[in-house]
């Protein structure tokens, strides 16, 4: 468990920080999601204690972390993992000297780093390729050595800052697997520091949205997901929308796209429903066209997996006398969809 | 004078002369400048330990101390020449003012060298719990051991015009040969052979450190 209490660090006038107050849950990986400049780079910096704040406390567990002396702090940093966006392993070591490295600071005998070494690489899926300079590592290699560089001390907090941000989709899932893997397996808590939406639906379990500096919405991915509270997370979101991207897709054409939605008209849509859990399954749609004699179009729609829990969306047209639309989506979210209306 | 004998014993004599203050004073010349460097890369402001006031006062003095016109700072140093080597005159005491005119030059080298090194790099090992000492030793000289080389090599050569320059008041070596018989006598073959073979000297020690500096680039 990791606590932050009004946790504030300011540059010049401007607070990076503004008393954040967060919990995070033991064994779980838990996403901060914010836009560049949105202060989350300063907050990893401040819960992974490389940067004091200038108010506020950092706990880990039961102890308070914020305040070590300079010796206490070196110690407790040999404790925790880190990994980076630009990954920042030493050009001069090879792929096992740089998982060697925290072992050899730690004053661990040779013998003894060297068989760590092995596992690690092992661990990671790159066993024998101990020898390889760096520089002949592909990125997704590169992540997978600095993961292992920083499980080399058994850590129990792994802090990833947009550790995915420089890769591809595809090696961007084969390491977020990797994490949520080797999380399950040790037991670790993951602080995942991120701007992409993908990367908290497809790794999170808990997810903090993070806006100049404050916390403005935190939870389960899910609940997040399917009812988010502020304009912020909507923005978000919409990012997983095809809505707004991704337009090439041809119509007709039934490729599920990044986000899991299919769409079949690049026209219309002007309404987003977003269905959660065990409303997934419901007549929902049917119901509404008997009940309040509205059309109801459907250009995109699918099923998405955020966490274990599945949230439905469609977009889609609803058509008829304004007062029985009016009404129909009344009634569409007193079920419990959201509905968002989307600009023409 | 035309001995041929002769000739080569003057010119190998000199080349030996400055060979052994180059070299002397390369090595006291880092001896003194490398941990000024380390110390002036770490105590910056973005350094991994910053002391902003030490940082300025050692920045000062090495300022001061580069913009000093060698052949003042050598005639300044007499004294202390004599004092370390009992003598203000020939090879030997030449090597003093030698060493402590390039020292703040290969401060300054070595400083750039190491802030060269990726800030991200010093980030992570400092992530990992390094202590400073640990910093320097296994991250900032191993990351910026090509750009090393090639400073060193620089000194080298810097070294060898200074040390030329030293002949002029009396420190033997190339420099003084040139003065004194191609210049002052007249011998056009003595300073044709001397310059030649300074030439080939700075020649040949950048094509080693060029070369060692490739060879440890192409090991990452």
């Amino acid at each position: 468990m990791i606590r932050l209490k009004g946790l504030t660090r300011r540059y010049g006038a401007l607070a990076a920080v503004d008393s954040v107050d967060l919990e995070i849950p033991p064994n779980e990986v838990f996403g901060i999601i914010g836009k560049s400049g949105a202060g989350k780079s300063t907050l990893v910096r401040l819960i992974s204690l490389l940067e004091r704040p200038d108010s506020g406390e950092v706990w880990y567990a039961d102890r308070r972390v914020d305040d070590l002396s300079p010796s206490e702090l070196v110690a407790e940093r040999r404790r925790v993992g880190m990994i980076f966006q630009s990954f920042n392993l030493f050009g001069s070591r090879t792929a096992g000297g740089n998982v060697a490295y925290p072992l050899e600071i730690a004053g661990v005998r040779r013998r003894e780093a060297r068989a760590r070494v092995d596992e690690l690489l092992e661990l990671v899926g790159l066993s024998g390729r101990g020898d390889s300079p760096i520089s002949a590592l592909s990125g997704g290699q590169k992540q997978r050595i600095a993961i292992a560089r920083a499980l080399a001390v058994e850590p129990s907090i792994l802090f990833c800052d947009e550790a995915t941000s420089a890769l591809d989709p595809q090696t961007t899932r084969s390491i977020l697997d990797l994490l949520r893997r080797l999380q399950r397996g040790m037991g670790l808590t993951v602080v995942m520091i991120t701007h992409q939406m993908e990367v908290v639906r497809d790794a999170c379990d808990r997810v903090a949205v993070l806006d100049e500096g404050r916390v403005v919405e935190t939870g389960p991915v899910a609940d997040v997901f399917s009812r988010p509270k502020t304009a912020v997370t909507r923005e978000f979101l919409s990012h997983l929308n095809p809505m707004e991207r991704d337009r090439t897709l041809t119509a007709g054409s039934a490729e599920p796209e990044a986000s899991g939605l299919v769409r079949w008209s690049h026209e219309g849509g002007a309404y987003t429903l977003r269905f959660r859990g065990s409303l997934t399954g419901e007549p929902v749609l049917s119901r509404l066209a008997r009940e309040y004699g509205v059309d109801v179009n459907i250009r995109a729609g699918g099923v998405q997996t955020v966490g274990d829990l599945p949230v439905g969306t469609l977009v889609a047209d609803i058509t008829g006398e304004a007062g029985e639309v009016r009404r129909a989506l009344e009634s569409l979210r007193s079920a419990g969809v959201i509905v968002e209306e989307n600009e023409a | 004078m035309t001995n041929i004998g002769a000739f080569i014993d003057l010119v190998g004599t000199a080349t030996a002369e400055t060979l052994a203050m180059v070299s002397l004073s390369t090595l006291l010349s880092l001896a003194l400048g490398f941990p000024l460097g380390v110390l002036l890369c770490v105590t910056a402001p973005t350094g991994i330990s910053p002391r902003p006031v030490l940082s300025q006062a050692l920045s000062r003095v090495v300022n001061v101390l580069r913009s000093f016109p060698f052949i003042i700072l050598m005639i300044l140093l007499f004294p202390l020449s004599r004092v370390v080597v009992g003598t203000s005159i020939g090879t030997a005491a030449t090597i003093v003012p030698l060493s402590i005119a390039a020292a703040p030059f290969v401060a300054r080298i070595i400083e750039s060298a190491l802030k060269e090194v990726d800030p991200g790099v010093v980030q992570a090992a400092r992530a990992m719990g390094s202590l400073n000492r640990q910093i320097v030793l296994k991250v900032l000289i191993p990351e910026a051991l090509p750009a090393l080389v090639s400073g060193t090599t620089l000194t080298v050569i810097n070294l060898i015009g200074y040390s030329a320059m030293a002949g002029a008041i009396g420190g033997g070596g190339l420099g003084d040969l040139a003065i004194r018989y191609g210049y002052q006598r007249f011998r056009s073959d003595i300073m044709a052979a001397a310059v030649l073979i300074i030439l080939a000297l700075v020649e040949l020690i950048q094509l080693a450190g060029n070369r060692l500096s490739a060879r440890l680039l192409a090991r990452r």
